[in-house]
């Protein structure tokens, strides 16, 4: 059984049929081929396939394609601009937030989520809001700092 | 994942004939985020969903007439920025902001973690110490029941086949009440509680006319300690009476051993804790 969804990602209007059951990461990854989304742990807690729904970051690893029906998707390859990064892309770079490919893009959505909710948050605010987002690689000074000066504007 | 069929309602009624015609095989869906995964793990197989995120009726918080009213579908989030629940209600907006993490509070919604009813979910406890009641509808009517009442079991409610949530209503308290939420997490902040303790207090003058005292993860369902509340009533509120009251929790409580502790060393942390809930929501 399948269902025809209708939605935007990065801007750009899709229309598919999914079966009822295709997950929103498998849809973005192997539907529309992007693949700046990662599997992780696959039930919610590491973050890797973070994406916005209608600017909200959500787990697409939790959500049925179905349940994005009419909503504005905005993926990791949806930040920068006619080839120029966000900020919060900048910041990475310029900071040492950016370590490997596999977290990455969630910190970094995530992060870009944060700073749309709230401009200028303090270390403790960066914290948790960021705390469902795992690096292995351990780097989360380096991925406070990031955030901490995009949102002071010196990237 | 099985394949199902996903049926899309616009209205309550429209939602329960559905249920109803499918039965057993149909199952309500929220933010998903519990059953997405128990239908990947094959723990539950439906052969039809019913969603219920075009419902209107079921969104929305209001207060009006000195009580709040949050529909079956508000996310976790809506309710810990609320400014109306934040005022009026702070132990609510506390509480849920405990849940998980932003991503997954964006998403998991009130009607959807009490009809999940896992005990070691966070809000249960605050809900039943600040006396909320939840609305259910079925094909045979509407009712209302204290939270309290709802849980039966490990992932058990009283809904009856076919039933769904519709929202929890909560008086406002006659006078500010003292509070406090209280996760015990020795692993990571993101985790569910080892125990956890709520408790709202109506104190006058130093001495406690009301309490209500419950407990997460520390049974099948939320427990309420109920001979802790007496303990505490019409009494004055000194510390000796305060590790008293928490020294009644080891025997109501039933906890299991697992990866976040024995049962024993739970069994003595949900009494520590009660002992500074109670601290916290008189300092
Ligand atoms: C990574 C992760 C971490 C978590 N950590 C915590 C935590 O720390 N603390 C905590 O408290 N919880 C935690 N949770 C659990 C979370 O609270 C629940 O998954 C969530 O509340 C379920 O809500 P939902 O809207 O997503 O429900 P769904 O997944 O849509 O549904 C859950 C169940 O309820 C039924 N249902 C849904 N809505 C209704 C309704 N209106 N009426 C009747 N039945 C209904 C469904 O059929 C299903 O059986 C965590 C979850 C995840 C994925």
């Amino acid at each position: 059984m399948s269902v025809h969804v209708r939605f935007q990602v990065n801007g750009e209007v899709h229309e598919l049929d999914a079966p009822d059951s295709r997950l929103l990461i498998d849809t973005i990854r192997y539907d529309l081929g992007l693949t700046g989304t990662k599997l992780g742990c696959g039930v919610g807690v590491c973050g890797a396939c973070t994406v916005l729904a209608d600017g909200k970051m959500v787990s697409s690893c939790l959500m049925l394609t179905a349940m994005a029906d009419g909503s504005e998707i905005t993926t990791i390859e949806g930040l920068a601009h006619d080839g120029e990064l966000a900020p919060i892309q900048k910041g990475f770079i310029k900071y040492g937030g950016f370590q490997c490919g596999i977290c990455t893009p969630g910190q970094i959505l995530a992060a870009h989520a944060l700073l749309q909710d709230n401009p200028r948050p303090s270390e403790d605010e960066i914290k948790e809001w960021m705390m469902g987002n795992l690096c292995r690689c351990t780097g989360y000074y380096k991925i406070i700092e990031s955030i901490d000066r995009t949102a002071a504007g010196e990237v | 994942m099985i394949p199902f069929e996903l049926h899309v309602p616009t209205s309550v009624d429209e939602a329960l004939d559905l249920l109803e015609r499918f039965g057993e095989d149909a199952r309500p869906i929220a933010g998903g985020t519990a059953l997405v995964l128990l239908m990947q793990q094959r723990l539950v197989r439906p052969e039809h969903l019913v969603s219920l995120g075009q419902v209107r009726e079921l969104q929305g918080i209001e207060a009006g007439n000195g009580t709040l009213r949050i529909g079956a579908l508000s996310p976790h989030r809506s309710i810990e920025t609320s400014g109306v629940v934040r005022s009026g209600w702070p132990l609510l907006a506390e509480t849920y902001r405990r849940v998980a993490t932003v991503r997954i509070r964006n998403v998991a919604t009130i009607g959807g973690g009490l009809a999940h009813a896992d005990p070691n979910q966070d809000p249960p406890a605050a809900l039943i110490a600040l006396d909320a009641r939840v609305g259910i509808a079925g094909k045979h009517g509407r009712r209302e029941l204290p939270v309290e009442e709802l849980f039966t079991g490990y992932y058990e409610t009283c809904l009856e086949p076919g039933e769904i949530v519709t929202h929890v209503s909560i008086s406002r308290p006659p006078r500010p009440i003292r509070y406090a939420y209280l996760k015990f997490l020795p692993r990571t902040a993101d985790d569910y509680a080892t125990v956890a303790v709520a408790v709202a207090l109506d104190v006058d003058d130093g001495r406690c006319r009301d309490a209500r005292i419950a407990l997460n993860a520390a049974g099948p369902t939320p427990i309420r300690a109920h001979a802790a509340e007496d303990l505490l009533k019409g009494q004055a509120l000194q510390p000796e009476l305060l590790r008293s009251a928490a020294a009644t929790v080891p025997a109501i409580v039933d906890p299991i051993s697992d990866s976040r502790g024995s049962a024993n060393y739970k069994r003595r942390m949900a009494e520590v804790f009660t002992r500074r809930a109670l601290e916290q929501a008189l300092a």
